[in-house]
């Protein structure tokens, strides 16, 4: 359709056409730094309630009864328990087994679990009300750690406490080839709890309308999640309930699963009510009730030929998983598939448990588990690459996967293996020095250290999950001559509509303004699958490259049918769409759905197979140094090289990319969540610090693109894998700078100072 | 009590209990919901705004006291549809994600670049530290509050 006949039409057409791989201003933009963009705490409706909700103070127990304080003044105030729930009372997720509320009867979990929901006229009463409702309960004893949970002396799950295990063998028998080894690395590595601080706190707003159909509108990142969990909550089919997302101030994870509960609460209430009702978390409400990152404790043994190469891995991973299974199962998946690294090495086991406690469920953040196992392989690979005097990179460069290698799971890497490339990108800047200048003699001197890291992210659902998704987009041509992009694939900051429009944009031949992305209500656009696991660019936006491209197709079929075949310029290609809408009737629309990629096989039974469809890969480089004296961190330099196949918007990538770098920084050095007695302990963003302006050094960003056949325009996923692997950089620096070794995180000044002088901190 | 401010440049006379959060004022009676709250407690710099020039939490600030006074906020930066050259060059240099921070952000960097157009970056990173990105990693919004402040020199030279 658009074929060009000369010079000035190629150009033209260059101009239009490209904006993939160019950083065009973000479609959302404006509207966000004016503050006209409508977060969902700036929506209102007439005779709109404020909801609140009551949760337990206790860890474990039965919950008795739920009475008001009878000197309470209730007449405007709405109360719903579980006794108001239409259908089934449970989140439906990967297990049926979190209520929405917690029955008169019913056992609680933990500690801020939900038990009732008021609404009032405002904000303010509906929260002092909460202080009036009385929760009776009975306590049951409690599980707190990981520890506690495996000893079995308590049981929350069956009869173990463990909700899900894996086991992944490659080779022969692994103690055999640990005994075969020359030298073998072992250590036990912990990682804390994390929060996904996006600054706007998690709500919803619930309406019904008069034909009973739930309308729930809110900050989250999967429509299809909550519709899924709402139909089954309040006993609806598809049409009786429409999910719609508001701008949304990040989620980074935390609004994948959790936006299902807010929203179950504010449709009971809202209905209970008979009027719109508005849940809004507050801040400290958030930290304490809602999923973070799972605390995970990591045993690695790395058995090492003397010529540093690996010859065998041998992992043991448990994650603690809180009181219900809601994601635990996929984020450990995830965990122990990354777990072995991105090495190669002829025999590997990885063992994986989640595990229940009495803590709030964790849940999906950014990474989903690999942060947790990189941080663990990235500091055995630091720790061989010392004991074999070896320069780090060096020793990365030895082993790592190549073209034609096999995973641990036995997948051949046959395309877009970017592993020689972010380790050359970093080995660039690291010069001749790839570690610091060591433990400095002078006691008073400021301690120095480099640490790398090298790591890999497989990107897209796991094994054959991309299949049975099989999400859908669609573009269609509307009766106005503008195209739409149609996809429950969410912005949640990370730029969606922005490389949608680019991507569509590109494949229609026609100019970016026009082409506009659906509103993300569930009655408007496809399930394209969840906006999770770094598969919005590279899947979807397949998907829409393809629908887009059937689209221009069928619109040059009927140009040629009408004898305008030779309109070749992007305007004119756009002007002929407009007379193809207005001669049909209504618009015109064409839907696409995920085709695997050939020769992609997974066994679920065997765990086996290709994990993922392709993988990220990324090295990066961190300076610190070290406060002789308070023992502060101060990250000086960090460099990170990740491969995305292709960035189709380089501003974009390079965003995601430092934005998750420091999430992992401040994961390494100060993010601490602290429970006692599985009550978050520091519930405020004053205590659960995040990184600010002034802690973070200029990041160094160099984007490599080794392109994914598959993808649109070859890009991968890149939203996750930069969480993954800066933590053991730090880890690894501070060992570097101080000479002792640090396998916990966070590495607090207070753990610093507990290592180098045992006496003075006690 | 009756107050009344001058907010972004026009007089306003309203009542309300002195004690109200400025922020909800803002919010809720004014409708100036480009302001945002995202923790309550003067920690995230979401609810920058500026009052009588000098940048403030609008969560802990009674309503009372700006009685008088003049608030600035991220819906008094731009001028008609010409954007201030903060919010342009954070548009432009990927200065903003999921935005939720960009209005306070958006505020306090106007503020910095109008009073300190000559800041370096450090010096840019030590005034902006009251104002929290979970998404960025803040160099975007370093490099665009830089270009805006190299551009506000620029024309000051001129």
């Amino acid at each position: 359709m658009l074929s060009t006949t000369d010079g000035q039409q190629n150009s033209r057409r260059a101009r239009n056409e490209g904006s993939v791989g160019r950083s065009i201003p973000r479609v959302d933009g404006v509207a966000k730094v004016t503050g006209r963009a409508q977060y969902v705490d700036d929506l209102e409706l007439p005779g709109m309630l404020y909801g609140a909700t009551v949760r337990s103070q206790i860890a474990r127990g039965v919950l008795e009864s739920i009475t008001l304080d009878p000197d309470y003044d209730w007449t405007d105030i709405v109360l719903a328990t579980a006794a108001d729930i239409a259908g089934n009372n449970v989140i439906a997720l990967i297990e049926n087994d979190q209520p929405a509320l917690v029955p008169i009867g019913g056992e609680i979990q933990h500690v801020d679990e939900a038990v009732a929901l008021l609404a009032a006229p405002d904000r303010r009463r509906a929260r002092e009300a909460v202080q009036h409702v009385r929760v009776t309960t009975t306590p049951l004893p409690a599980v707190f750690s990981m520890e506690e949970a495996l000893s079995g002396q308590i049981l929350l799950h069956g009869d173990d406490n463990v909700f899900k295990s894996f086991l992944i063998r490659k080779g022969g028998d692994i103690e055999a080839a640990m005994a075969g080894a020359d030298l073998v690395i072992a250590g036990t590595y912990r990682t804390p709890a994390q929060e996904q601080m996006y600054i706007e706190p998690q709500g919803m707003l619930a309406h019904w309308d008069e034909r009973g159909r739930c309308h729930i509108i809110g900050s989250l990142q999967c429509p299809y999640y909550v519709h899924k969990a709402m139909k089954v909550l309040l006993d609806r089919d598809d049409d009786g309930v429409v999910i719609e997302q508001s701008v949304t101030g990040g989620g980074f994870g935390g609004k994948e699963e959790y936006p299902s509960m807010i929203a179950a609460h504010a449709a009971i209430i809202a209905r209970k009510a008979g009027c719109p009702v508005k849940l809004i978390y507050d801040r400290d409400e958030d930290i304490a009730a809602t999923t973070k990152r799972h605390p995970a404790v990591i045993e690695h043994r790395l058995g090492l030929y003397s010529d540093g190469t690996i010859a065998a891995i041998d992992v043991d991973v448990v994650i603690d998983g809180g009181a219900y299974v809601t994601l635990s199962p996929v984020v450990l998946s995830r965990a122990i598939l990354h777990a072995s690294g991105p090495y190669r090495a002829g025999h590997v086991r990885v063992r994986g448990r989640a595990v229940a406690t009495n803590t709030p469920p964790h849940g999906a953040f950014r990474g989903f588990g690999a942060p947790q196992t990189t941080f663990a392989y990235e500091r055995q690979m630091a720790k061989a690459a010392r004991a074999l005097a070896m320069d780090p990179l060096e020793f990365r460069r030895k082993n790592m996967l190549r073209l034609g290698d096999t995973t641990a799971t036995g997948q051949t890497l046959s395309y877009s293996v970017g592993s020689a490339k972010v380790l050359d990108a970093v080995a660039r800047v690291a010069g001749e020095q790839t570690v610091g200048s060591g433990v400095d003699a002078d006691p008073a001197a400021v301690h120095r250290g480099r640490g790398v890291s090298f790591y890999y992210h497989g990107a897209g659902f796991t094994g054959r999950g991309e299949v049975h998704l099989s999400g859908r987009a669609a573009v269609a041509l509307l009766p106005d001559g503008r195209f739409e992009v149609r996809s429950s694939s969410t912005d949640i900051g990370q730029g969606t509509l922005t490389i949608f429009s680019q991507i569509a944009a590109t494949a229609l031949g026609v100019p970016l303004d026009r082409v506009s992305i659906a509103d993300q209500s569930t009655r408007h656009v496809p399930d394209s699958g969840p906006t999770v696991a770094s598969r919005t660019c590279m899947v979807v936006g397949r998907v829409v490259d393809v629908a887009a491209q059937k689209l221009r197709a069928r619109i040059a079929d009927w140009a040629e049918g009408n004898d305008l075949a030779d309109k070749p310029t992007a305007t004119q290609a756009a002007m002929m769409a407009c007379d193809m809408a207005g001669t049909a009737s209504g618009e015109v629309c064409e839907t696409a759905q995920y085709e695997h990629p050939p020769g992609i096989e997974w066994d679920d039974d065997t765990y086996s197979g290709a994990a993922y469809p392709v993988y990220g890969w990324a090295a990066c480089l961190v300076d610190v140094a070290v406060d002789p004296h308070t023992y502060e961190v101060a990250v000086e330099r960090c460099v990170h090289a990740v491969d995305v196949g292709k960035a189709i918007h380089p501003i974009i990538v390079k965003g995601q990319i430092e934005g998750g770098t420091l999430q992992a920084l401040g994961w390494a050095l100060l993010e601490n969540v602290v429970y006692d007695g599985g009550r978050v302990a520091n519930a405020s963003m004053t205590n659960c610090i995040v990184p600010t302006f002034a802690d973070t050094p200029e990041l160094e960003t160099i984007i490599v693109e080794e392109p994914y056949p598959f993808g649109p325009h070859g890009a991968k996923g890149v939203g996750e894998i930069p969480m993954d692997g800066p933590a053991a950089a730090v880890a690894s620096a501070i060992e570097d700078a101080l000479g002792v070794p640090f396998d916990e995180l966070p590495v607090l000044p207070e753990v610093i100072e507990r290592k180098l002088d045992p006496e003075s901190a006690s | 009590m009756k107050i009344q401010a001058e907010i972004n440049g026009e007089m306003r006379e309203f009542e309300s209990s002195p004690w109200r959060r400025l922020l909800d004022v803002l919010r809720t009676d004014l409708r100036l919901t480009g302001t945002k709250e995202g923790c309550g407690e003067g920690e995230c710099g979401a609810c920058t705004v500026i009052v009588d020039g000098r940048p403030v939490d609008s969560c802990l600030v009674a309503v009372g006291q700006i009685d008088g006074r003049s608030v600035r906020t991220v819906e008094g930066l731009a001028d008609g549809e010409i954007l201030h050259d903060v919010q342009d060059a954070l548009v432009r240099f990927g200065g903003t994600q999921c935005g939720i921070c960009t209005p306070g952000i958006a505020v306090c960097a106007a503020h910095v670049i109008e009073r300190e157009p000559g800041a370096s970056r450090e010096r840019l990173r030590e005034l902006l530290s009251g104002n929290i990105c979970r998404c960025t990693g803040y160099q975007l919004i370093v490099d665009a509050v830089a270009d805006a402040a190299a551009r506000r020199l620029a024309r000051s030279d001129d």
